[in-house]
């Protein structure tokens, strides 16, 4: 009798426990109210997302190779509306991480009234905030996104190999970063939205999916053979490969969601 | 007798309590308000690090300097911040050639003093880092130095109770995370400030230099000046010396950083404050001794194409004239500074 009374009590309180949890686990809408834009970056290489360490991709040279990490940052990202005015200007930096799981997405907090026409932003990090001391969030260094060695957040980590490569273990090992003259690789990416405006439904988000093809950082305005160049991890060919990144961004499709 | 064994067990016990609350509050380890203020010293020119969202603060302080000389910053826990920055050395590392990391391993640069770093522009000898708060990260990340890697050091820190404690009386938040660490850090080592050699209080007319050193200074004056800046004895810039390039350890400089060629074998001017107790010299401490260092200068065998043009004013300096500078030199020695209490190590009592 004593036991099952102590048996009622762990119900109960598990009743409770549980019902506590599933408050918190309820998904409640990320956002009330206004709504926003919801940008989300899809890695891919051409037409097909980008499968971490098991696919094997070729560069323009003919050259297989794989890939295990993909990092980069996207920041001072800006809406204009039609008269080509900025509508929108962000202050935060998202830093964008290809593990498989994440949806790599950034949220704006945008006045949806406006009807925006196109978008710009950078792959990289402005200079004060390169210069400006510790930071948290995104630019914490903890993210393994920063040099110590010579203080500047990377703005780009490609990791991967390639039978092609002459580093040590067939590496490839795309790191860059810099933002003074004349290495600077801060890119601005400017995207047109097609006239194919986002109305923000109210309580909704417009989502705006824009593909990085991730290929296109070795063919694209630079060719890069990977028997030459197999890893970039200081200014020695950063810029080369920053011009490249600039061009792997693409609008791949606009919705509304209610 | 019975109760008498047992007073003096209590009594014991009571002294016991008594002393270790006289530990606990050790006033040679307790921060003030007063103890931290930044001090400016009359003459020294504007700070670079203003202590923006950052200001000093007692619990703050006193967290950064645990932080300094914990091995907890390193991979292994083996070695602190001040393993290499030894405080009566200036925080240099005294008769020690080159950086000494985890497992016993060399690294490739002398280590600098730590004073009046709120007047520096940049970090490191080539000048690696820009902020005074970000240059931690280079020694504990280097894996010639600490090796150790940034999430690690969080959860280290976040699963020890001491440092729960710290980190909620400094910040009066229990998130512990890079920005902190880097933050009380930049604390503690920015209050490390020089200012009360016997040539500060020279010039503060509170004290004489012998006729030795008087000469020495009016030497120095016209000869080193121009590079080593008074009242900081540093101009901040980076110059090459005329110093052979290392075939060992391969250490070309700035050049590595920046990668222009005018940028070969330029180094950080350093200070010469407490420069009598940071032996050995230059970027390699390839210099055992002050006279070897103005015997570089002085024989003026400069062996690079684009050494600094403004060493060539010392070439041929005399004997009599180097031993005046080397007394000069020793008059920057600032006692008050690698004696202060603040800096002491906490882990010691």
């Amino acid at each position: 009798m004593n036991l099952l009374g102590n048996r009622n009590v762990f119900i109960v309180v598990g009743a409770v426990i549980l019902v506590v949890a599933a408050s918190f686990c309820i998904p409640a809408k990320e956002r009330k109210g206004n709504g926003g834009i919801m940008l989300q970056f899809v890695n891919c290489i051409g037409d097909s997302l980008v499968r971490l360490d098991s696919s094997l991709y070729k560069n323009s040279y003919g050259q297989d190779y794989s890939i295990n990490r993909i990092r980069y940052y996207i920041g001072n990202i800006k809406l204009y509306t039609k008269d080509g005015k900025e509508g929108y200007a962000s202050h935060e930096y998202f830093l964008i991480d290809e593990d498989g799981s994440s949806p790599n997405t950034c949220y704006l907090d945008v006045d949806p009234l406006k009807n925006y026409t196109s978008i710009s932003f950078i792959i990289g990090v402005d200079s004060i905030h390169n210069c400006s001391g510790t930071q948290s969030g995104a630019l914490d260094p903890v993210h393994g996104m920063f040099w110590a060695w010579n203080t500047g957040y990377v703005f780009f980590k490609m990791d991967g190999k390639a039978s092609s490569s002459k580093s040590s273990g067939n590496m490839l090992e795309f790191h860059i970063g810099g933002y003074k003259y004349p290495n600077n690789c801060i890119r601005e990416v400017s995207l047109n939205l097609n006239d194919n405006d986002i109305h923000i439904m109210h309580d909704g988000y417009g989502i705006i999916v824009i593909k990085a093809d991730i290929g296109k950082v070795f063919n694209s305005v630079n060719k890069i053979d990977f028997s030459k160049i197999s890893t970039v991890t200081d200014f020695h060919n950063a810029t080369t490969i920053a011009d490249n990144y600039k061009d792997m961004f693409s609008i791949l499709k606009i919705k509304d969601e209610k | 007798m019975k109760s008498k064994s047992f007073l003096v067990i209590l009594s014991l016990i009571g002294f016991i309590i008594l002393l270790n609350g006289f530990v606990s509050e050790n006033p040679y380890f307790i921060i003030t308000k007063k103890d931290v203020e930044v001090q400016h010293p009359k003459g020294f020119p504007k700070v670079v690090y203003e202590f923006n969202n950052n200001k000093p603060t007692p619990d703050g302080f006193i967290l950064g300097r645990y932080l300094f000389y914990d091995p907890i910053l390193s991979k292994d826990s083996s070695i602190s911040c001040a393993f290499c920055h030894q405080r009566f050395a200036a925080f240099a590392h005294i008769d020690h050639a080159l950086s000494h990391g985890i497992n016993s391993l060399i690294g490739k640069r002398n280590v600098p003093a730590i004073q009046n770093e709120i007047w520096q522009k940049s970090f490191m000898w080539e000048g690696a880092v820009n902020h005074l708060e970000m240059q931690p990260l280079a020694p504990i990340t280097n894996p010639m130095e600490m090796n150790e890697e940034l999430p690690h050091l969080i959860t280290k820190l976040q699963r020890n109770p001491a440092y729960i404690q710290r980190f909620q009386r400094a910040f009066h938040d229990t998130i512990i995370n890079s920005e902190k660490v880097l933050k009380a850090l930049a604390q503690f080592t920015g209050l490390m400030i020089s200012n009360n050699s016997r040539y500060d209080r020279f010039i503060r007319h509170e004290d004489t230099l012998t006729s030795m050193e008087f000469a020495g200074l009016n030497l120095f004056r016209s000869h080193c000046e121009n590079c080593h800046k008074e009242p900081l004895f540093t101009d901040n810039s980076f110059r090459n010396i005329g110093l052979v390039l290392d075939t060992l350890l391969k250490d070309s400089g700035r050049i590595a950083l920046t990668g222009i060629v005018s940028d070969y074998m330029k180094f950080k001017v350093p200070s010469l404050r407490n420069v009598e107790l940071t032996y050995p010299y230059m970027h390699d401490g390839r210099f055992r001794n002050l006279e070897q260092v103005l015997n570089h200068y002085a024989k003026g065998d400069f062996r690079t194409d684009n050494f600094d043009k403004s060493i060539l004013r010392i070439v041929g300096l005399n004997e009599t004239e180097k031993i005046q500078i080397i007394a000069f030199l020793k008059t920057l020695t600032d006692k008050t500074f690698t004696y202060d209490r603040r800096f002491a190590d906490p882990t010691l009592y």
